[in-house]
């Protein structure tokens, strides 16, 4: 999120699309109910009627995958309204710049594409400089090749009728949430836009959240309370396990995963540190090298920086190792062995059975849990002949989350501590004692016995993650802290060797500071565990917007609300007195407020500290399908065109050639989405063995049209059977009115949903059902790699 | 004196925390269950589920749909039909601090059906094997300690809310003023009869068939043993014609 949970009682205008947050994020809804309090408006597009729907005040329907042509419709009718706040627009998003005359759109794609490779060569996707290297602005907006006047013909397509046409949402549905939302384009009003997974897992997710941006950029809703683009994350720590790079294509903090040409560490920094000329920008990656070699130094304690960059993983040019790509390899027997730690593979990746037959390849797995799974027991699933599979599993019971010490960090960037609760049980143990204790014997094991490549293992330090030989999580949270490992003066102030960095302003490239992240770089100093604080003290303007700023600690540098800057004017002055975010005191010659967003005064520096141009991008270079979020079918479809260009679908998609997808294809009529239920988690495979939340879901279900059930003949709450491409299941019937048939290119389109809660070890009878996932296909997001499992194409029929 | 409930279906996202947290403060056993097409699970109150979040759904005239929340629970009325209908001594008895309904061991020698049949909202539930009438009992343990009931506790939106009678009423006044601007229809349910007043924005019966009790919520003894062997409610009703 660029805000955080307790903001969203200060909006105006709470969009939720995407997201069925009443259900899967329910505390949300604690403050969402409290922004109704204050007369703040919900809105709610979800291809159902969810409990979501229920609290909402505007409730529209769309089909699953068509949301660009929904947000394309608003930045249409934000432009054409005039509805955009102009100062902001102007001065804090690249709205004035000129794009290179190169760049063009044609029916469907952009400059650079190459049909061959699938590809797009973005050298035209760029700003013209001045003669100083600076992007050229006109502030007057009057040049054709302003990026405005690009946005606004882009999107000249996406008229209520086409977007209607191709979502199912009647036009004055749209109309209610256009207008709705629009208003919180005034200068002291804030919208925010609340998604999770109905956003992200097509083959435009991350368009879909660009386009999010944009629209919140146009009204003046980032950096502001209340405002912000903020995705509602589905676990509770999954914000740490994206900051630590969980991930294949970063390193901790999002620094790019090295490539096999980056042959050293200076020519890795000189291809992944933009440079700007605009004494304005601030340019935050400029800072590259110097997190760089501190998360080296962090790693690898001896070496200097420059011999330890080679001991870091680097990909091939091009290649990707997303999860898809993944299981696709190691179907091909490329995998000896695998750690499925802490997730369920089986049930959770896109096309299970896929998934499921892939891991029979493996010499071995090491699966750590703390139940009996459908992943580490994949060998005797259904269709599974265990006298076949070689795979050799080892089982590692492990304790669970309130068993442990450590930190969480939210949705909101909040990192907070967390104490030990009940010891856990039997010879289960946390998870950081099994990493520590596997990664020193490993090490022993090299020590003793040598082995390919073993300098990267020998110069790292997990005796350094312990106590006693124990994880110790307050080791490692000073270690991603950072330290000072020589006496060095910075300011007017000495800092002695072995301290701790108390901001990531002073880590340094040439070794001398280390920080196994450098946005947490703060969050645990000298004066001790910030993330352990609850402490409710702050301003009168700070509690004006619950800005909490000494309960635990967020990054970077806990700052709350980021890209404030924005929220105020080149004066200083907030846009929003009566909740602003950061102020100018003039006496004091201070920000006050929140932790301003880079540092000098106003109107000093521009507010989108991490782009290289420092402005809000409303054309953003920096995807590979494109700088315009643009519509296209998902790659499973109910329709044969749609009606912005001849392009069905995103040219650049992840997907394997020789794998089936249907469209339009009779066989497999319906549309069909998967989601969750609060009562769920996940794979279900924690809330599965706990009884009162099975008592409550117990079974598999299919949620479809009372229209539908009759085209079928089916009742509601019999058995039937879902198939698609790859795969089928059984799930008992819902028959509701919350879900409608969609009017989409003059066809009728059928929609059903699913829970992907369920899986086949447990219960053991089997009486629950199966993953949802056996349905899905293995095609993704070629940003990110995300599995498209929000729409897809099934048949429904009675068991 | 005397505590309250005021529940506000309005902030209700039927997450099923109360009904789940309830089970768990008193170690109740879950049920078998199925899925029957709804997501009301299980199906009714039990000897083993004393808080149920009851699920509707409607279309309206004008084609939009609604999908109403009730978390149904005992109402601990203020005097209430099963405590006089019952015959045993110290089996149905009413805590003079906190107005509480307590159901003992003793309801195990109570006629079920006589008991049941008396409720206007259908509350008890009786365990087939040691006899026990069974209902929520407004967590009485807890509120000896100082703390909230556990469906109390629970509730993140704010539709559970608890405290002294004056305080929720009147919560529950401006709560009603406020829902009513965009919902006229909205109602209060029987708030001078019982401890648990709930807030509907709609007809009550979109709700639940009990939700709100449709005669006198007293009747005399002689009236209720008049009616020994028909429910209170058939009674009722055949009286209203």
């Amino acid at each position: 999120m660029t805000n955080h949970w307790t903001d969203l009682k200060h909006s105006d205008c709470v969009f939720l699309i995407g997201s069925n947050a009443a259900e899967n994020h329910p505390i949300s809804f604690k403050w969402i109910l409290r922004a109704r309090d204050k007369g703040a408006t919900i809105i709610h597009m979800d291809p159902r009627f969810t409990r979501t729907s229920a609290r909402a005040d505007i409730h529209a329907y769309l089909r699953s995958g068509s949301d660009i042509a929904v947000f394309g419709g608003l930045i249409s009718y934000i432009l054409e309204n005039k509805l955009f706040f102009k100062e902001y627009v102007v001065n804090y998003t690249n709205a004035a710049l000129v794009v290179n005359k190169d760049y063009k759109f044609t029916d469907g794609l952009f400059s650079g594409f190459d049909d061959t490779s699938k590809k797009y060569d973005k050298k035209s996707w760029t700003f013209d400089l001045d003669e100083n290297g600076v992007p050229v602005r006109d502030t007057t907006l009057k040049n054709p090749r302003c990026v405005i006047n690009l946005l606004r013909q882009h999107y000249s397509r996406y008229t209520l009728d086409k977007v209607s046409q191709i979502t199912g949402t009647p036009k004055e549905d749209l109309l209610k949430v256009y207008k709705a939302y629009a208003a919180t384009g005034k200068p002291d009003k804030s919208g925010t836009m609340l998604y999770a997974m109905g956003q992200t897992q097509h083959t435009v997710g991350v368009q879909n959240i660009r386009a999010m941006s944009m629209i919140q950029l146009l009204l003046g809703n980032v950096g502001v309370a209340g405002g912000g683009i903020n995705a509602l994350r589905g676990e509770s720590n999954v914000q740490g396990s994206t900051d630590h790079a969980l991930l294949f294509h970063i390193l901790p903090a999002y620094n790019p995963v090295p490539r096999a040409s980056h042959d050293s560490l200076a020519v890795y920094n000189e291809k992944n540190t933009p440079k700007s000329a605009d004494p304005k920008s601030v340019n935050w990656w400029q800072n590259r090298p110097k997190y760089m070699a501190s998360l080296l130094k962090a790693m690898f304690p001896a070496p200097e920086p420059a011999v330890s960059f080679n001991y870091l993983p680097k990909l091939d040019e091009g290649q990707n190792a997303s999860w898809l790509k993944l299981f696709d390899e190691m179907g091909k027997g490329k995998f000896k062995g695998f750690f499925a730690w802490g997730m369920n593979p089986a049930c959770s990746g896109a096309n299970s059975n896929k998934t499921r037959s892939a891991m029979t390849s493996l010499d071995w797995m090491v699966n750590v849990n703390i139940f009996e799974n459908e992943t580490g027991s994949f060998w005797k699933g259904p269709g599974m002949d265990p006298a076949k599979v070689k795979t050799e599993v080892f089982f590692l019971p492990c304790a669970v989350s309130i068993e442990k010490e450590g930190s969480v960090s939210n949705s909101g960037r909040l990192m907070q501590w967390r104490y030990a609760g009940p010891k856990p049980l039997g010879e289960t143990k946390p998870d950081g004692d099994i990493i520590a204790e596997l990664a020193i014997k490993v090490k022993a094991l090299y020590a003793r016995e040598g082995g390919k490549f073993a300098e990267p293992i020998l110069a790292s330090d997990p005796e350094g993650w312990t106590t006693n030989h124990v994880y110790d999580p307050h080791k490692v949270a000073k270690i991603i802290n950072g330290y000072f490992l020589k006496d060095v003066k910075i300011g007017d102030t000495e800092y002695k060797a072995g301290t701790l960095v108390p901001s990531f302003a002073m880590l340094q490239a040439d070794g001398s500071t280390s920080s196994g992240n450098w946005i947490y770089c703060g969050s645990y100093t000298e004066k001790g565990n910030m993330t352990a604080r609850r402490d409710k003290t702050q301003t009168p303007m700070q509690a004006a917007i619950d800005l909490y700023p000494n309960w635990a600690w967020a990054w970077p540098v806990n700052r709350r609300i980021i890209y404030n800057r924005a929220s105020v004017d080149p004066q200083g002055k907030p846009y929003a007195p009566q909740k602003a975010v950061i102020a100018w005191d003039a006496e004091k010659k201070a920000w006050v407020g929140d932790v301003v967003d880079g540092g000098g005064g106003p109107g000093e520096k521009h507010p989108f500290i991490m782009t290289s141009e420092g402005f809000g991008r409303l054309f953003g270079p920096g995807l590979v399908d494109g700088p315009f979020p643009e519509y296209y079918e998902p790659l499973e479809c109910p329709v044969g065109k749609h009606p912005f260009s001849k392009q069905l679908h995103n040219p650049t998609a992840l997907q394997f050639k020789e794998e089936y997808k249907a469209v339009c294809d009779p066989k497999f009529p319906f549309v069909c989405s998967t989601y969750r239920v609060t009562e769920h988690w996940q794979t279900g495979h924690m809330t599965r063995h706990s009884s009162w939340l099975l008592e409550a879901e117990p079974q598999m279900f299919c949620e479809m049209s009372p229209e539908l059930a009759k085209l079928r003949g089916i009742q509601n709450g019999e058995k039937v059977i879902l198939e698609s491409a790859r795969g089928s299941l059984w799930a008992m019937a819902i028959v509701t009115p919350r879900l409608k048939p969609f009017k989409v290119m003059g066809t009728t389109v059928h929609q059903v949903g699913i829970p992907w809660h369920f899986g086949w070890q447990f219960p053991e009878n089997g009486a629950g059902g199966d993953a949802a996932n056996l349905l899905t296909p293995s095609v993704g997001d070629p940003n990110t790699g995300i599995p498209e499992t929000k729409a897809f194409m099934v048949n429904v029929r009675k068991a | 004196m005397p505590k309250t409930f005021f529940i506000d279906t309005t902030r209700c996202t039927a997450c099923r925390g109360c009904q789940v947290a309830c089970k768990e403060w008193k170690n109740l056993p879950a049920v078998p269950t199925k899925q029957t097409g709804t997501h009301q699970n299980p199906p009714d109150l039990t000897h083993f589920n004393l808080k149920l979040v009851r699920f509707s759904e409607h279309v309206e005239k004008n084609g939009k749909v609604s999908w109403y929340f009730f978390p149904d629970q005992c109402r601990h009325c203020l005097e209430a039909p099963c405590k006089q209908a019952s015959s045993v001594e110290g089996a149905i008895i009413q805590d003079e601090a906190t107005g509480a309904v307590i159901y003992t061991e003793k309801t195990a020698q109570e006629d079920f059906e006589i008991i049941r049949g008396a409720c206007p909202y259908d509350i008890p539930r009786q365990n087939p094997e040691t006899k026990r009438i069974v209902k929520c009992d407004m967590c009485s343990d807890r509120l000896k300690e100082g703390l909230l009931p556990m469906c109390v506790k629970s509730c993140a939106m704010g539709a559970m809310n608890f405290g002294e009678r004056a305080e929720m009423l009147d919560l529950a006044r401006k709560r009603l003023a406020e829902v009513k601007k965009a919902k006229p229809k909205a109602q209060l349910l029987n708030p001078d009869d019982v401890a648990v007043i709930y807030l509907v924005e709609d007809d009550p019966k979109k709700y639940h068939e009990f939700a709100v009790a449709q005669g006198p919520a007293q009747l005399t003894r002689k009236e209720m043993l008049a009616g020994a062997f028909a429910p209170f409610r058939r009674m009722v009703q055949a009286m209203q014609g």
